[in-house]
């Protein structure tokens, strides 16, 4: 096409357009860095000091006549927190041995038991607990915010809280038997 | 032993790979043939090295070697070999050992060529090539080696290692392997994958002659020219790659769907949205030496999508059906992307002002503008899929909630998108390079435009009143009528001088246009395979329910009945529950499907298998639904009918053909080009009336 | 004897009539029962839910246990007269909003409808901005493409393509 005359004159690209470019791509590196470093991490892990969470209680295992607990109401207390489901087949292994640990901790007061029922459903989730005879305070896990915050990657999950909100122990799987949960507990209560 | 020598072959193809990439800077510093020379052997000795590490692997899968860790997770004694073979690239330390073959071959190839005219660009070619390499050396050899074998260490943990860590124990010799994932044990195994690889490997190519070009200032034509080929194969294999996904999805994972808008299916349409784009302009580039820069962005953005895709499959970041499991080479690759972004960039603002060319354009309405706006629609559907992969992690680190991007925002989004980009594949054609007016278009296409308006208005009589489905109709008409009409008009043309045969008039017209007349039947195979997306997506129904031996269920037309079941043992360690289910229409009888569910000893697990019955006017598709009970008593069945879903296929084949007419070399592929393109003034010329 | 056979009579029909009454009137105030909603029904609804723990799966694909729980929790919704607001809603309060097949629309979630269409109209409007730029009016260049501009015959366009035809022959 020899009508066609190189008319512009060569310009680089403006200072403008170059901080929005470079701009951009470092925001997306950070983006993708930061998911590559959360996608990679594990659980919470021991030595965190856990936030303050609520869990809300299913009727009939309510704490003090309130239909939900906090974490910082239970300041002076060893907090074992379980996160189970009815349909999975490892929680059921445990079950037991969750609820005779209770049982042989309950009076003390100074180590209370927590269930977090992770996507369930409640009529399931109540079978599940009359099943095992459990009776300590289960209340489903809302929106998952819980399981998020502990970075949950399955169940069944235990988490050992010491008395100043501080992860101590995480135990990914089922317990084999009480006297393991013991073994736990009497660390913290030291 | 083998899997010792596949591990040395590894590492001694590293060290060449990095002593051709230092070579090659060398040779291009000091402009040193010599050097050039040493470089582009080392390249090409990589090759025989990787083979015969791959051909390794390969042994050790095939005989059952399960002390390797790798051929204990994907292969399994009952497993027939050919799909043992495939398991190579079915997890993911074996398919980066592929990815690594692929990209030295097509290295070796490039660098087989004849150089003479562009020795310039070699040295940069094999450098960039060669990084490419070493990188995926890397995360083989120390990160993901499928070599290794599994210990147990001093505290008791498994780890897998190539040699003895200290202190440690062998893991028992297992009897059997794990067995790849029975949903991967399918004839699609054998060439999905590849074929993805294979575009995705081949984009390296052109990235890397843009760099060359970018690097040396040589930011003339040339690169364009050498990769034009390269590209069509890479964008032919990606696409191949894309559809045979579907149809695997589709035969496979009893979804009774072909496409789901996962991340992972996103991440390899995106730079194929790319590549198309940059395929058209592409041609603006030669016909009128325009959009130097653009399409120097385009290619740089392809690979980057694919190599940014890549590592969003592999590295976990994504939640996806697809994901492979969680892996160490996130970090790594995380830092290679970003060395390739930042590297791209940086160049490419450097040469800018170089890339400066001749851009004056006639008319708002000519082929050029046009080709513009398709590269526009097409960077828009990008936006769109881009942006849903990456707002869930964007709103995880923000907010910490997780949320799902799935088919509705993507489908609501892209729609107008297409259908725009579908009118333009009606007009265009018609367009002329340089001018063209409202009047030149209208009349070149009032025509095929008022046919397309008829079939619709017949469509709506006796098909269906559904809007999306008849606005979809009509450009799908008016892009097949146009089409149509550009073949018939240049075949009558030529054979009223020629006296011709109309078959031969057509063959000869396509042979000697191989581009243009291979770009249409690309165009009516999008075509087909458009009738079939609007069948499944608009008309599909479905129903879900138990029936009794010899019950029958009414849907779509067909009355299907529960006939027979049976069971039994299939091959490769599978259980095999089969129903027989009767079809028929309007009571009569059709015949018979076979849906069926395989139990995977092995692996514990279940694949559906659907029963089909394919015809032009729909897909009768039953399942048996594995989450309950099969009985002689009743079953459950789920049963899709997916009008028009073959036509999606049938387009996908044409496809194949038209690329290959596209992509057919010329015997000088220098005046091949200059003929065409003369051709093509002069036809315009004379069109412009 | 007629008189007292009739007196017993209509007793009895009273009777007969009252027991009618009995049963007959509470049948009418039961009212039918919503049937169980069908498969087809739940999957309507559990299409566009996810499964809340396998990655990336429809709710009415997916073959594990779980899901099938959550698919009869759909079903007794639906009998309870949910609507499909509600249930989606419900699943999204109890199992976070990755359940949902596209982000509810509040806070952060916007800007994934609002970001492309800003994005795409900002590179349409550069790119209108950049054929406005190159595009010269035709009228000031006389060109040899624009002085052609006159109707050609079809036979005129078939000759000239065979000459160009015959010369590449």
């Amino acid at each position: 096409m020899t009508e066609i005359k190189d008319t512009a004159p060569k310009r680089g690209v403006p200072m403008w357009a170059q901080a929005i470019i470079w701009g951009l791509l470092i925001i997306l590196l950070i983006v993708v860095g930061l998911g590559l470093k959360r996608a990679q991490q594990g659980t919470v892990q021991p030595g965190d000091k856990i936030p303050d969470f609520t869990l809300p209680l299913f009727k009939g295992y309510e704490y003090e006549g309130k239909s939900e607990i906090k974490l910082s109401d239970l300041h002076d207390k060893v907090v074992v927190l379980n996160f189970w489901a009815s349909w999975c087949k490892p929680c059921e292994q445990e079950a037991a041995e969750m609820q005779q640990a209770w049982e042989a901790n309950e009076a003390s007061g100074k180590v209370i038991f927590l269930g977090a029922d992770y996507v369930d459903t409640e009529p399931e989730a109540r079978a599940f607990l009359k099943k095992y005879g459990i009776d300590y305070y289960n209340g489903p896990d809302m929106g998952t915010k819980i399981s998020q915050l502990f970075r949950m990657k399955g169940v069944p999950e235990t988490y050992f809280i010491d008395r100043e909100g501080v992860l101590q122990y995480v135990q990914v799987g089922p317990f084999a038997s009480a006297d393991e949960i013991q073994i736990h507990i009497d660390d913290l209560l030291k | 032993m083998i899997a010792q020598f596949g591990f040395g072959v590894l590492i001694l193809s590293f060290i060449v790979t990095i002593y051709s990439v230092i070579a090659a800077v060398m040779a291009a510093t000091r402009k040193s043939a010599s050097l050039t020379e040493s470089a582009r052997r080392a390249m090409l000795l990589t090759f025989p090295l990787i083979t015969l590490s791959a051909l390794s692997l390969i042994y050790l899968l095939v005989y059952n070697h399960f002390e390797i860790a790798f051929v204990y997770e994907v292969t399994s004694k009952s497993m027939p070999t050919y799909l043992k073979i495939t398991a190579w690239w079915g997890g993911q330390a074996g398919s980066l050992v592929f990815w690594s073959w692929l990209l030295s071959a097509f290295t070796s190839a490039v660098t087989l060529r004849k150089w003479d005219r562009d020795r310039e660009f070699l040295p940069w070619v094999i450098v960039v090539t060669g990084i490419t390499l070493a990188f995926f050396l890397v995360m083989v050899i120390f990160f993901e080696n499928p070599f290794a074998s599994m210990w147990f260490d001093k505290s008791g943990e498994m780890v897998k290692a190539m040699f003895m860590p200290n202190g440690a124990t062998a893991v028992p010799l297992q009897l059997d392997g794990r067995g790849l994932n029975p949903l991967l044990r399918h004839p699609g195994m054998v060439i999905h994958p590849p074929m993805l690889y294979l575009g995705f490997v081949s984009f390296v190519i052109p990235y890397a002659f843009a760099m060359a070009a970018l690097i040396t200032g040589r930011t003339d034509d040339r690169w364009i020219r050498l990769t034009r080929r390269w590209t069509l194969w890479a964008w032919l294999f990606l696409s191949f790659g894309l559809v045979l996904g579907g149809r695997w999805a589709y035969d496979v994972l009893g979804w009774g769907g072909y496409w789901g808008w996962d991340p992972v299916e996103i991440s390899a349409f995106m730079p194929w949205l790319t590549g198309t784009a940059f395929l058209h302009s592409v041609m603006i580039q030669e016909k009128r030496g325009l959009l130097k820069q653009w399409n120097m962005i385009l290619i740089i953005l392809t690979y980057a999508l694919v190599i940014f895709g890549t590592f969003l499959t592999r590295s976990g970041v994504l939640s996806s059906v697809h994901a492979f499991a969680q892996s160490a080479i996130g970090p790594l690759f995380f830092a290679f992307i970003g060395l390739t972004f930042i590297v791209s960039i940086s160049l490419l603002i450097k040469r800018w002002p170089d890339l400066h060319g001749e851009t004056e354009m006639k008319s708002m309405l000519s082929r050029e503008a046009l080709f513009l706006l398709n590269n526009l629609l097409f960077m828009s559907v990008l936006v769109v899929c881009f942006w849903g992969v990456i707002f869930p992690l964007i709103s995880e680190l923000v907010t910490g909630a997780k949320v799902t991007v799935g088919p509705p925002f993507y489908e609501r989004a892209t729609a107008p998108l297409f259908a725009a980009l579908m009118l333009l594949m009606g007009i265009a054609p018609l367009s002329a390079w340089g001018h063209s007016t409202v009047q030149t278009l209208g009349r070149a296409l009032w025509k095929s435009a008022l046919a397309a308006v008829i079939t619709t208005v017949i469509i709506f009589a006796t098909y269906t009143q559904n809007v999306i489905a008849l606005i979809g109709f009509l450009l799908i008409a008016f892009v097949l009528f146009v089409t149509f009409q550009e073949f018939w008009r240049a075949t009558r043309a030529r054979q009223k001088t020629q006296n011709e045969n109309f078959f031969k008039s057509l063959w000869t017209l396509v042979g000697r246009n191989r581009r243009r007349y291979g770009g249409y039947i690309i165009h009516i195979s999008m075509m087909l395979m458009a009738i079939g997306i609007l069948g499944i997506e608009i008309f599909q129904t479905q129903t879900q329910g138990t029936l009794a031996l010899n019950q029958k269920v009414e849907i779509g037309g067909y009355q299907v009945e529960y006939s027979a079941i049976s069971q039994f043992q299939g091959p490769d360690n599978r259980e095999v529950t089969r129903a027989v289910v009767n079809v028929y229409r309007n009571g009569e009888y059709l015949g018979q499907v076979y849906p069926r569910i395989d139990f995977y000893t092995d692996s514990q697990q279940n694949m559906t298998i659907p029963g089909q019955r394919a015809t032009l006017r729909d897909d009768l598709y039953v399942l048996l639904v594995d989450w309950q009970p099969v009985t002689s008593n009743g079953a459950t069945f789920k049963i899709y009918v997916n009008p028009l879903v073959n036509w999606l296929w049938i387009g996908s084949f044409l496809f194949f053909i038209g690329v290959i007419i596209a992509a057919w070399p010329d015997k000088d592929p220098e005046r091949a080009a200059v003929r065409a393109s003369k051709t093509t003034r002069q036809i315009n010329e004379l069109r412009n009336e | 004897m007629n008189r007292i056979l009739n007196q017993r009579s209509l007793r009895i029909t009273y009777y007969v009539i009252f027991l009618l009454a009995i049963v007959l009137i509470p049948a009418t105030i039961v009212h039918a029962q919503d049937p169980t909603p069908s498969d087809d029904q739940v999957n309507k609804i559990a299409g566009q839910l996810y499964c809340p723990v396998c990655e990336n799966t429809p709710l009415d694909v997916c073959p594990t246990e779980a899901c099938r729980q959550w698919r009869d929790l759909i079903r007794q919704m639906i009998s309870e007269g949910k609507s499909e607001a509600e249930i989606k809603q419900y699943f999204a309060e109890n199992y976070g909003a990755r359940v949902l097949s596209e982000p509810p629309r509040t806070g952060l979630n916007w800007f994934v409808y609002v970001i492309p269409p800003v994005i795409i109209l900002a590179g349409a409007f550069f790119l209108f901005r950049a054929l406005k730029g190159w595009t010269k009016p035709v009228v000031a260049s006389t060109t040899s493409d624009t002085s052609e501009a006159k109707p050609i015959a079809q036979d005129d366009y078939v000759a000239r393509l065979e000459e160009e035809l015959k010369k590449r022959k």
